[in-house]
């Protein structure tokens, strides 16, 4: 999928995760290659604010119309926002994977070890 | 056909089959036989039966007999609707999808509820998958507060499931007098329980045929963060305040009997409705309404990511197939009748219930509970009278009813459960009347 | 009729006040319904049922049904759901009154027949399959999966052992996992090989003294029968593991080989599939689950008994309860048992031998179009794999789409997931070569227009009532009821 769009300054999981920490807060979403394999997404299930989350356990759930992938998070951390305007336009992740975030996690541990620049997720693409 | 399947022979077409593990020999079954010889065969079989149309019945406990008009069966017997599958292909399935559309409709209308599913195997089965979605939408609490006097079959398949599931029971007794479960121990079992109770769980009518109030019930469930689950009987709705204007979240039953012969108990309908919010958290299939690419409205299968085919182990249940061809029955029953008919249906079936409570009060055989009853309805007979009355029955070809204490643990071994409809005419009661006044009178 | 009449529900018909019912006789006081009921307990508003005449009601579910594509009506080459013809009689015979009048409550000696009826339907199934014991009581195959997990649950635990996992190949039907959780097992991923079977090797590293079973269906859902069945299932016994059969496919092996005889300790039958009793557009399926004789006594109650010429029921303590409010889906159980009447054992040896040739030689006929990931032979059907499609940006749902345009149903599509955008046919032994080959004329000549004029298959149906549906919409309006 060399079409996809990949931006430099984001960090990627295998899982097709995006990440981009600033001051301890990580936003999360989903990226572009994994909106298009998707198809139209039309519900995603957001995790609670103040919820705690682990490496590697779901964080979220986005449905198409027949699939359904689960988010996940890639560090430990606290829910400290979700992106609510997705609850009513789902679609928005489509649109702009990148715009269409899911929600910021307070860090509290170290990062996924498996994370990946812009580079390296293209060649995995 | 061989060649060009690319063999020579049968043979080479199940290679994959190690030859010592193919049959060997033809199987032990009855000569085939002739459409007329089996339809002989299957004659005798029926005819050894003895039938409601034979006896004179008033059993009831949820499979309750009604007169099914001609149209039903008619359209039930259309191949179109008999010999279609469940329909993937939307362009090709507009009937079977619109007729689900609109029987989510009927069933949703009269249980008081948002939305509905595509139906579900029969109402035991739904008080379960209630149950299951009861635990989904608590974040996974397994306790429930569930009255002792919902039916005790469909109880029992409860627990089938629940040890795998590792649900816990608390059992909410009924009150002496009225037969209702008993508040005082449902707050009882709500306060010893706080944080665990996945669902409260009644059932309108009980398991006497009395008419559950409602009121104020969502809120305790909802303090204690549990959903209030009911199963309640459609018919009854159709003159009962239903369970969704009580602030019910779940609503499940059977609808065998509305344009469904009792048939031995199945097939039968079990239905299930409930709030739009929980439509994540509901089981099965689901028909929804849309558009094609032109703009004429069209129906489809929807919100299918909560199914077994896509979300496989985390689906809300396992349930695949709907009772489709029972959804049909049930559909064109409740159109031919309306609100109109539906209603006096179960106004009649209130009133011969009524008939025969003052027919037995002259032999004073009052009934059990002081509860309000719908169409069936438990009455104590005097110590010791069982087996006279099963006696003068059995000469008189009449089925009573069903002596609870079979059933349930807790009752009077001569309380029995009388089931009356639109069916049974005058003769009938007064038949049942008679023989239970004569042979269950006071000795 | 017109096109803007399309959709129109009953509930935007009729006028107040009208049924189609008459009113109904009071041969008996009325009381009235504020003598019956306190004020509390009534309705205040009623449902909003449909109000029309019998006429209209009959003229709107006609108008429905001449909507639907079904068997009667032309082929349907549904994958994994065995849409063969369904015998007229057996809908004559299961409208007996004998049958359908009957209540489940009434005592055992007034419903002799229909005990006689299920005792030897479940000896019918047991010599077909193999097994020692059957239950006729899970009402569809799913309920059937269900019940047999949580018969081997019960197993287990009467000798002393709380297993926790399911093992479950990754071409299964998802009613697998989804039963085998309910039951309360975890499930295991077990990997297909090279070859389309489940890789033995990756099933032998995953087996341990935890596993509670092994469900596998034979044939699998690529068509193809698990050749290493009794290394299979002698590796899952080692461990004390039970090997469970979905037996969705079992159509291909009626006849030609038992579950019994293979070395499965548990398995469902599908009536609706195999015993071809009808489909209902969803349903009533029926689910029996058939066992060897170590697990019959945790079989759901009651049982069906059979002592001096009397039939009766029984519920055995060990037994792990009933899952269903009766008996099971009865009528649908008729139908089968006059299915197995009609067959005789010359018949059901036909079932599988013909079912198999009807699949080999329709793939002989279109395998220059698409084709199948797994060689074959294959047994009652094969999945073709739908990738090259995509050449011209056409995927396997714009395929199945366009098959509707000629008057048939399309394939199962995009199941089982290890086949990249597949297409499961399956013929069934009911179909004439005349069908097959029709079928095959239709099919490539939609591969050549998949090719050629790739728009024609991308916006199909172009002749239906309907032209494509929007299921995205569906899925985000979400109106799962009539907005009145």
């Amino acid at each position: 999928m060399s079409d996809s769009k990949i931006p430099e300054d984001l960090q990627y999981t295998p899982s097709h995760e995006w990440i981009k920490v600033e001051n301890g807060v990580a936003t999360v979403g989903i990226t572009d290659h994994a909106q298009h394999e998707l198809g139209d997404i039309v519900f995603v299930e957001l995790p609670e604010v103040g919820q705690t989350v682990e490496q590697g356990k779901g964080l979220a759930t986005i449905e198409a119309v027949k699939t359904v992938a689960d988010v996940y998070s890639p560090a430990d951390g606290e829910v400290v926002e979700v992106n609510a305007a997705l609850a009513d336009d789902a679609a928005a992740i489509n649109r702009d994977a990148y715009g269409g975030w899911i929600a910021k996690l307070k860090l509290s541990g170290p990062l996924s070890s498996e994370l990946m620049d812009a580079a390296a997720y293209k060649a995995q693409l | 056909m061989f060649a060009v399947a690319g063999v020579s022979k049968f043979e080479d077409l199940v290679e994959a089959i190690p030859a010592h593990l193919r049959l060997a020999r033809p199987l032990d079954l009855p000569h085939s036989q002739s459409e007329m010889a089996l339809s002989r065969e299957l004659r005798h079989l029926a005819e050894k039966n003895r039938g409601m149309s034979e006896l004179t019945s008033f059993l009831g406990l949820g499979w309750t007999k009604h007169f099914i008009p001609a149209a039903v069966d008619s359209i039930v017997s259309r191949s179109e609707f008999t010999t279609a599958y469940t329909p993937y292909q939307a362009e090709a399935s507009q009937g079977s999808l619109q007729q689900i559309f609109e029987y989510q409709t009927m069933v949703a209308e009269i249980t008081g509820m948002e939305i509905s599913n595509a139906s579900l195997y029969d109402g035991a089965t739904s008080l379960v998958e209630g149950m299951i979605m009861a635990t989904a939408c608590s974040k996974g609490r397994k306790g429930f507060a569930i009255a002792s006097n919902v039916n005790p079959r469909w109880r029992e398949v409860a627990q089938t499931y629940a040890g795998s599931n590792g649900w816990t029971f608390h059992d909410v007794g009924w009150e002496a007098g009225t037969g209702a479960r008993d508040r005082a121990a449902l707050a009882k079992v709500l306060a010893g329980h706080a944080g665990k109770l996945a669902a409260v769980v009644v059932q309108t009518p009980n398991v006497f045929g009395l008419l559950e109030d409602l009121s104020g019930l969502a809120d305790l469930a909802h303090q204690a963060g549990a959903v209030l689950l009911v199963a309640a009987d459609p018919l009854a709705c159709a003159i009962a305040e239903p369970p969704g204007s009580f602030g019910a979240d779940i609503v499940v039953g059977e609808m065998l009997g509305l344009g469904i012969p009792t048939s031995l108990g199945g097939p039968g309908l079990g239905y299930l409705t409930t709030k739009k919010a929980h439509l994540r958290q509901m089981p099965g299939r689901v028909v929804g309404r849309t558009v094609d690419a032109e703009g004429t409205r069209a129906y489809c299968l929807t919100a299918q990511t909560r199914e077994q085919h896509i979300r496989r182990e985390k689906a809300t249940s396992n349930i695949c197939s709907n009772q489709g061809l029972m959804t049909v029955a049930a559909s064109v029953y409740l159109a031919l009748q309306g609100p109109q008919g539906l209603a006096e249906v179960a106004e009649q079936c209130a009133s011969r219930l009524a008939y025969v409570r003052d027919g037995l009060q002259g032999a004073k055989i009052r009934p059990l509970f002081s509860g309000t009853p719908f169409q069936e309805e438990a009455f104590q007979l005097p110590p010791g009278s069982r087996a006279r009355v099963e006696a003068a029955c059995k000469t008189a070809r009449l089925l009573p009813g069903i002596w609870l204490s079979d059933l349930l643990p807790g009752v009077p071994t001569e309380s029995l459960l009388v089931c009356t409809s639109e069916t049974h005419s005058r003769q009938d009661l007064d038949l049942l009347v008679s023989i239970l006044s004569s042979a269950g009178g006071a000795a | 009729m017109p096109k803007d009449d399309m959709g129109r529900t009953m509930f935007e018909r009729g006028r107040p006040g009208q049924r189609g019912t008459g009113a109904l006789e009071w041969d008996i006081p009325r009381p009235g319904l504020a003598a019956l009921f306190p004020d509390k307990f009534r309705r205040k508003k009623a449902p909003r049922l449909p109000e029309l005449s019998e006429g209209e009601v009959v003229r709107h579910f006609v108008n429905l049904s001449t909507k639907n594509h079904h068997i009667d009506k032309g082929f349907y080459p549904l994958g994994s759901c065995t849409m063969k013809y369904n015998p007229k009689v057996h809908e004559t015979l299961a409208r007996l009154p004998g049958f359908t009048t009957l209540h489940p409550m009434q005592p055992a000696e007034t419903v002799q027949g229909a005990l006689e009826l299920m005792w030897r339907l479940e000896r019918m199934l047991g010599e077909i399959s193999g097994m020692q014991a059957v239950s006729l009581q899970p009402a569809a195959g799913a309920h059937g999966e269900l019940t047999a997990l949580l018969v081997v649950r019960a197993w287990h635990l009467s000798r002393g052992e709380d297993r926790k996992k399911v093992l479950i190949p990754d071409s299964a039907h998802g009613t697998n996992p989804a039963s085998a959780a309910i039951a309360g097992f975890d499930c295991v991923t077990v990997k297909s090989g090279a070859d389309g079977r489940v890789d033995v090797d990756d099933l032998k590293s995953k087996l341990s003294s935890d596993v509670a079973a092994f469900m596998i269906t034979n044939p699998n859902t690529v068509g193809l029968f698990e050749t290493r069945v009794e290394e299979i299932c002698a590796a899952c016994h080692s461990v004390g593991a039970q090997v469970y059969m979905d037996g969705a496919n079992l159509n291909a092996l009626v006849g030609i080989a038992r579950p019994g005889d293979l070395g499965f300790d548990v398995m469902h039958f599908n009536l609706h599939k195999t015993f071809t009793t009808p489909h209902g557009g969803g349903g009533p399926g029926c689910g029996p689950i058939g066992v060897k004789s170590h697990l019959a006594p945790f079989l759901p109650s009651p049982r069906v008994t059979h002592h001096d010429g009397a039939y009766g029921l029984d519920r055995p303590s060990t037994s792990i309860g009933p899952v269903h409010g009766a008996f099971g889906n009865f009528l649908m159980m008729v139908r089968a048992y006059a299915y197995v009447l009609a067959m005789g054992p010359e018949g059901m040896a036909d079932i599988g031998h013909t079912a198999v040739l009807n699949a080999n030689y329709l793939y002989g006929k279109i395998k220059g179009s698409l084709q199948t990931k797994y060689a074959g032979p294959y047994m009652h059907e094969f999945v073709l794999d739908g990738s090259p499609l995509k050449k011209t940006d056409l995927h396997t749902s714009d395929f199945a789409k366009r098959l509707l345009d000629y008057g048939v149903y399309a394939p199962t599509i995009y199941f089982p997931l290890i086949v990249p955008e597949a297409m499961m046919i399956e013929p069934t032994e009911t179909e004439s070569k005349a069908t097959l080959d029709e079928f095959a004329e239709i099919f490539l000549e939609v591969w050549r227009q998949s090719r050629e004029e790739p728009d024609t298959v991308r916006t199909a149906p172009h002749n239906l009532l309907l032209r494509r549906v929007d299921d995205v919409k569906a899925a985000k309006d979400l109106v799962l009821t009539h907005p009145f």
